[in-house]
């Protein structure tokens, strides 16, 4: 008997360890990239023109990224979307003044007509980015002020010269928009690349049909050994996000890659249980409130402050987070990336302690001393897009109500809000900013005083100059402390803005799409060259 | 006759011409511009020295009158210009979709016609019987169900219960006549159903009057055949109003199906006409009303000749 029970004891440890190793064999090949297959995804918005170096809506990145390389690129793999590694860079070094950056370029690449990528193809590019001719727009040139010239030693080696030190420098060549063209096409057509495609990256340009799809098909030359993965991908153009929704739920597309609403997830994952993943990560977008300097009594601080502390984020992101975009209470920086700002910083911020009743109060006091009578009425510009204006308007003015205001909506066709922000036709208006990287020197070089984008037109030198100090500063602790120094000031001091919550990126796909990592950008990972099916 | 169409046909003209008139300044005063829409982006933040080159580039800095002028030219030229938006020839961008539009107007006139005609001559033969009021609730149905609330049941009919959806994606009949199907057989007979609501009750109520005009009588009494009397002398007289609703109907639909081409993610003229009107893509929208007018112009034009053909009194008037 005793026998028998050791000889079961036996067999069940031995089956155990049988099942324990075809599950770990399994979990390995199910992580081993499979070849093959065509990644479909729907993409809200369409391209404008090809060239990304003058565009500035994810409509283009996404479907059209495949077919480029940038001199380098982000992580991947890196959830917070800010690890700089090489793309068409091999190596880089960068000399101990941050002067110069010199980067190793990749041998052997081609271009998708069969010719090689050199310096010359670099820098090319750089001088239409950094420095474009009369005629061509570059969106992006005033982040490289810092660059004063780009040089191409040999065939092989990139070289920027900076006026000043720049640290972002690094990351800000990681832009997913400076993609890599032929020097040869620019030089006889500076426009071409706005109705062409010809790059060197994991895709080949099949077709677009207009408002319809984008095609690309595996480039078999890709200089990247084994990738890309897939045989091709469909980027099909869909406007309505219901009908996005009953795409991936009828198995008509694998990926939305910009995002979802929380009922939007909800209601995949309802219907359609494991078969689909989430992966979620607080979004470099943020709509902030602007108030118009200009315009009394926003011209006193002591009632910017107040309309500050008067909202409960924490409370408001709890709701909120269930019906919209957004969620995390946050500062000038996206929560979990290297810059953001520490909770514990975070809750000495006016508008930003837990004690909303103690916050409402000094809100009450401020709007007293500054001559502000109970029950002030004001005009609130927002703009007509549902997520998340619309919800985060209800809840601002609700908030203000509590400390006595009398807000009044004026909710502006989108497409005639940006007009009435430039003409400063507002007292107080939903302002909005999306970022490509989380880097202060991409993120906030709006609030500058003499910044296109200062709405709310504040005039404030020390806001400049601590901008311009951690913009330069060359140690990292230094930088901190600036930054923060930059926050107090801009959210709390002076509360030129108002932070309302930090938006939330959700990604709903095919558990079938592997190799694809969410970042807080979507403008971020769309090269495909790392992306897999699994079926 | 030939007197009369080209009386009708030189109408046309300074239609067209009011039209495009109406169209390029009233565009103009809606706030907004393609330039500041399409370089503000995501990030909402652009200079004021881009904002001016490219408002340049697309001649916005020009004084209207000259822009008009333009625009004009290029009109009697058939050159519509290129998308603002975009930066493609206005044709390339529409002709796909107007193939798409046009293939969904036809079979819903089909489906519209199929139905019609018969419903309402049974309803009008059996008036007051029980088949008289099955039809009169049919219609009235259709007339009381939008066609996108239609095309939202079909959608959420295919994906909660077939876990399916018509393809995404346009495929020409001629390529794949089965994909084409697929997609589009749903949108023709949601706006069909509606579109043949109207027309069901104009040819019952049309034909109630015509059979009780002198000249049915008339016939009868002759002792002509019953058959005879309703297509050759009924059916023909009672076509004409029913003939009109149907054509006007079928230019609506080339440009007025907007929320149910969103429904069915069609990529028709109706949502060109939307994107158009966000992007304050003024080339695209001048060329679109005037697509859209022409169509109906035309419809109306080959309604006069019709009803010149139907009812002789009309062209020797």
């Amino acid at each position: 008997m005793r026998h028998r029970s050791r000889w079961s004891v036996c067999t069940l440890v031995v089956l155990a360890l049988a099942l324990t190793f075809a599950w770990t064999v399994s979990g390995v090949a199910q992580d081993k990239p499979r070849y093959g297959g065509v990644l479909t995804f729907v993409v809200p918005s369409e391209p404008p023109s090809y060239d990304a170096h003058q565009e500035e809506t994810f409509g283009l990145i996404h479907p059209t990224a495949p077919h480029y390389n940038t001199l380098m690129r982000v992580d991947p793999f890196d959830k917070t979307g800010t690890k700089p590694v090489g793309d068409l860079a091999e190596s880089w070094t960068i000399s101990k003044d941050g002067l110069v950056y010199t980067f190793k370029l990749r041998k052997g690449v081609k271009f998708h007509d069969g010719g090689e990528m050199t310096s010359k193809d670099v820098k090319a590019s750089y001088d239409k980015i950094i420095f474009p001719p009369a005629g061509i727009k570059s969106l992006r040139k005033d982040s490289y002020d810092a660059v004063e010239v780009v040089e191409a030693p040999d065939p092989y080696t990139i070289r920027f010269r900076l006026k000043w030190p720049e640290p972002s420098l690094l990351l800000n060549l990681a832009s997913p928009w400076n993609w890599i063209y032929k020097a040869d096409i620019l030089a006889k057509d500076m426009h071409w690349y706005e109705t062409h495609i010809m790059g060197t990256g994991p895709f080949l340009f099949v077709e677009h049909i207009k408002g319809s799809e984008w095609v690309g098909k595996k480039n078999p030359n890709y200089w990247d050994k084994g990738k890309p993965y897939l045989d091709g991908y469909r980027a099909l153009f869909v406007s309505s996000s219901a009908q996005q929704v009953a795409a991936i739920r009828a198995g008509r597309a694998h990926i939305q890659f910009r995002s979802f609403s929380p009922p939007e997830r909800d209601q995949l994952v309802q219907a359609l249980g494991d078969k689909v993943t989430v992966q979620e990560s607080p979004w470099d977008c943020l709509n902030f409130v602007s108030m118009h300097h200009e315009k009394k009594p926003f011209d006193d601080k002591r009632v910017r402050r107040a309309l500050s502390l008067a909202l409960d984020r924490y409370e408001g992101s709890k709701n909120l987070s269930k019906i919209t975009l957004v969620k995390d209470v946050a500062g000038v920086q996206v929560p979990g990336t290297p810059w953001a700002t520490p909770p514990a910083e975070l809750e000495k911020l006016a508008g930003y302690g837990h004690d909303i009743n103690a916050n409402r109060a000094e809100a009450r006091r401020l709007l007293r001393e500054a001559g502000v009578p109970d029950g002030f009425s004001f005009t609130f510009k927002n703009r007509g897009i549902p997520h998340p204006y619309e919800p985060l308007g209800i809840w601002l003015i609700d908030q203000w109500r509590q400390i006595g205001l009398n807000v009044k909506q004026e909710v502006i066709e989108a497409s005639a809000y940006h007009p009435m922000l430039k003409r400063g036709d507002f007292e107080v208006a939903m302002d909005f900013q999306c970022g490509f990287i989380v880097e202060p020197d991409l993120d906030l070089p709006r609030f500058v005083s003499n910044s296109d984008a200062n709405y709310g037109k504040h005039k404030d030198k020390v806001i400049d100059e601590l901008f311009q100090k951690q913009s330069r500063a060359l140690d990292l602790e230094e930088r901190r402390k600036y930054l923060r120094a930059f926050e107090k000031r801009l959210l709390d001091e002076e509360a030129h803005v108002i932070y309302t919550l930090q938006w939330h990126r959700i990604v709903v796909h095919s558990a079938k799409v592997k190799g694809w990592t969410i970042t807080p950008s979507h403008y971020l990972n769309n090269q495909l060259d790392t992306v897999w099916l699994s079926e | 006759m030939w007197k009369y169409l080209l009386k009708r046909f030189l109408l046309m003209v300074p239609t067209l011409i009011g039209v495009a008139v109406l169209t390029f300044f009233l565009i103009r005063v809606i706030p907004g511009d393609v330039v500041e829409l399409r370089l503000a982006g995501d990030r909402g933040a652009v200079s004021d020295d881009v904002l001016k080159q490219e408002r340049a580039r697309f001649g916005l800095d020009q004084p209207v009158w000259k822009q008009f002028g333009v625009w004009m030219v290029g009109i009697a030229r058939l050159d519509f210009g290129t998308s603002m938006w975009t930066g493609s020839p206005i044709w390339d961008e529409i002709k796909l979709r107007f193939a798409l539009s046009l293939q969904v107007a036809i079979m819903a006139t089909i489906v519209a016609v199929l139905l019609a005609v018969p419903l309402g001559l049974l309803a009008a033969l059996k008036q007051d019987s029980w088949v008289d009021y099955t039809v009169r609730i049919f219609s009235i149905a259709g007339l009381a169900c939008p066609s996108f609330w239609l095309g939202i049941l079909f959608i959420l009919t295919f994906l909660i219960v077939f876990k399916w959806l018509p393809p995404m994606v346009y495929t020409p009949f001629w390529v794949s006549p089965w994909q084409n199907l697929q997609q589009l057989i749903w949108p023709a007979l949601a706006v069909g159903y509606r579109y043949s609501a109207v027309a069901t009750r104009m040819t019952r109520s049309a034909m109630l009057e015509v059979l009780r005009e002198d000249y049915v009588r008339t016939a009868r009494a002759k002792g002509l055949v019953h058959r005879l009397i309703l297509t050759r002398h009924a059916l023909k007289n009672a076509m004409l109003p029913v003939l009109t609703v149907i054509a006007l109907e079928f230019a609506f639909l080339i440009g007025g199906l907007v929320v149910t081409e969103q429904v069915f993610n069609l990529n028709g003229i109706g949502l060109l006409f939307v994107q158009a009107v966000a992007h304050r893509d003024y080339t695209l929208i001048q060329a679109l009303v005037m697509l859209v007018a022409g169509i109906f112009i035309f419809v109306n034009f080959a309604m006069d000749v019709m009803y010149a053909w139907l009812d002789p009194r009309i062209r020797y008037r």
